[in-house]
């Protein structure tokens, strides 16, 4: 599987087992017997699993390091704040799989009663395991988190990625298709080598019909903590998120200050918004928070869409 | 299938280096670019071959964005940044019909062009070959050290930033590199504190301490660590050339023997 010819005319391909440059690859008569073509029945399992899963979030950016992790972290701490609120986050970063880390578990996967974590992370023996796979692979892990874990009871479920528009993003689009998404958050940084990739995810977003929730910007202005002047290490040269946002027409969440307190507490694995309560980072990610559950709330689940298929 | 490799268009490359991390956003490209810069300051002709398919940054770095890719007889054609053709350029932002366009793919796609882009681009003579890669250990990791290995490069530049976070994920690279038998060259530890313009108190912004820590957990050389400075940030964002702009500029000294170390490691692998 990992073998695929270079002019692969892809495995849902009407070509697919019969183009010349088919010829010799080991999953050529896969493909031409049209097992490629039938829908994984892992989606209609994975919408079964989904059934009790209230509202889907992804959390997207086409580029690293912007804080989507973080991000995915102190929203699902800040959803399990009520204790009412049933929260699981899952990583599908597979090669760069950060959650585990920032929300301070070695192992056991429930940092609350009500919050829970899953990671490929938890399956590496030792903090130096790389896992270098190839996408099919890394497709399958997905599958199985979405399919095999068993969720249980959750009002939200957010999925943190990794950065770009490809294999996991494309399979958990696909893998959720059946069970609606409410949509996905964007997380970017000022600047416009940043914006430049964020404007991909957001193409990519249309491209497979996932709704937008709204854009994040993060590390938007620095604070000194001695003297509090600003400064913005990011600078916004062609506007920031929020120009890109008017351009756009896509609703812009909230801004995040840099707060150097932020890394820290991701190191030790805390929560920021219990950590530094009245920092105006946290009154950002709080306000940020308000308004992702008031979009899911005024977006429910549209039951009708799954009875005609 | 195939024979000996022949050397084709990389025979006039004497030398490779990658800048790798397990960490997106730690200043990969920014590392590549003014590595790049540097040797180029040094008198050496520098390529640079951006495998970062879905968040393709360099263009926009060295000012080049939006030009075009031209064929000849041996392959593609590279971009020259600049006037002197001291700095020539391959990147899939160049084959995009718009900057907007994402470039959705999967792993066999990706690996495909990226094996082009090793085998097909006329790169002429070049003293050094600077190769950006997008975060992670996957297809266009494993594809590009494939690609590159009968040609012996140099080694790894591995940039983590200091939080724990990052050294978290940047350990499991180190063991891609030994996995693959790619030499690590040394670590390059980046946006490690940002010194006030108003009060001059310097705060670490990423916690501080990983890059050394890094270093010494995996035995390699650590080459230095690169503050926060927005100087160099709105360098990148305009496309400009920092490393001469901004000799006085607390960014400039690691960069600088950076590029020093690298050109040391050079000779010692002429064979």
């Amino acid at each position: 599987m990992e073998e695929v010819p270079q002019g692969c005319p892809g495995t849902g391909s009407a070509q697919a087992g019969r183009g010349a440059s088919c010829q010799g690859c080991p999953n050529q008569r896969l493909c031409a017997s049209g097992a490629g073509a039938a829908p994984d029945p892992a989606i209609e399992e994975i919408k079964e699993k989904m059934k009790t899963v209230k509202h889907k979030i992804l959390v997207l950016s086409g580029k690293g390091g912007v804080g989507k992790s973080t991000f995915s972290a102190h929203l699902a701490h800040g959803l399990a704040e009520d204790e009412n609120t049933q929260v699981a986050l899952l990583d599908i970063d597979i090669c760069g799989p950060s959650i585990p880390k920032i929300m301070g578990l070695e192992g056991e996967q429930f940092v609350e009663d009500n919050l829970g974590v899953m990671s490929v992370g938890f399956l590496l023996s030792s903090p130096d395991d790389a896992v270098i796979w190839r996408g099919p692979k890394k497709n399958g892990m997905i599958k199985q988190f979405l399919r095999d874990v068993d969720w249980g009871e959750v009002d939200y479920l957010i999925v943190d990625t990794p950065p770009g528009t490809s294999d996991e993003h494309l399979s958990a689009v696909q893998y959720l298709s059946a069970a609606h998404i409410d949509g996905a958050v964007i997380i970017t940084t000022p600047q416009e080598v940043s914006l430049q990739d964020v404007r991909k995810e957001i193409n990519f977003c249309h491209k497979v019909k996932l709704p937008i929730i709204g854009v994040v910007e993060n590390m938007s202005v620095f604070i000194c903590p001695k003297c509090k002047k600003e400064t913005q290490i990011f600078p916004p040269t062609t506007g920031g998120a929020e120009v890109m946002c008017q351009d756009l027409k896509i609703p812009l969440l909230g801004k995040v200050p840099l707060d150097p307190h932020i890394g820290k507490s991701c190191d030790k694995g805390q929560s920021f918004l219990m950590d530094a309560p009245d920092s105006p980072a946290t009154f950002a990610y709080r306000s940020i928070i308000q308004r992702i559950q008031e979009f899911c709330g005024h977006h429910p689940p549209k039951e009708e869409h799954f009875l005609s298929s | 299938m195939e024979a000996a490799v022949e050397p084709g268009n990389l025979a006039g490359v004497r030398h490779i280096i990658l800048v790798l991390s397990g960490k997106g956003g730690v200043g990969k490209s920014t590392i590549s670019t003014e590595l790049a810069l540097a040797l180029r300051h040094a008198g050496k002709k520098v390529g640079i071959l951006d495998v970062d398919l879905c968040g393709p940054s360099i263009p926009r770095m060295l000012r080049a964005q939006g030009r075009a890719v031209h064929q000849c007889d041996s392959g593609w054609v590279p971009v020259f940044v600049d006037q002197e053709q001291s700095i020539s350029l391959m990147s899939v932002g160049f084959l995009l019909e718009s900057p907007d366009e994402a470039v959705v793919w999967r792993g066999p796609k990706k690996n495909a062009l990226i094996k082009q882009f090793v085998a097909d681009v006329a790169w002429g003579q070049l003293d050094y070959l600077v190769v950006d890669t997008p975060p992670g250990t996957s297809d266009e990791h494993m594809a590009a050290v494939e690609a590159l290995r009968p040609y012996s490069p140099l080694g790894a530049l591995v940039v983590t930033t200091p939080q724990a976070v990052s050294v978290g994920d940047v350990r499991r690279e180190l063991t891609f590199c030994r996995k693959t038998g790619l030499q690590v060259v040394g670590v390059v530890e980046n946006m490690s504190g940002f010194v006030c313009p108003h009060c001059a108190e310097c705060t670490n912004v990423f916690s501080r301490g990983g890059g050394e820590v890094l270093a010494s957990l995996a035995g390699v050389p650590f080459l230095g660590s690169v503050p926060l400075d927005p100087e160099l940030t709105r360098s990148l964002e305009e496309g400009q050339d920092f490393i001469r702009d901004f000799p006085k500029s607390p960014a400039f000294p690691a960069l600088f023997s950076i590029a020093q170390k690298v050109m040391s490691e050079a000779p010692a692998r002429l064979s």
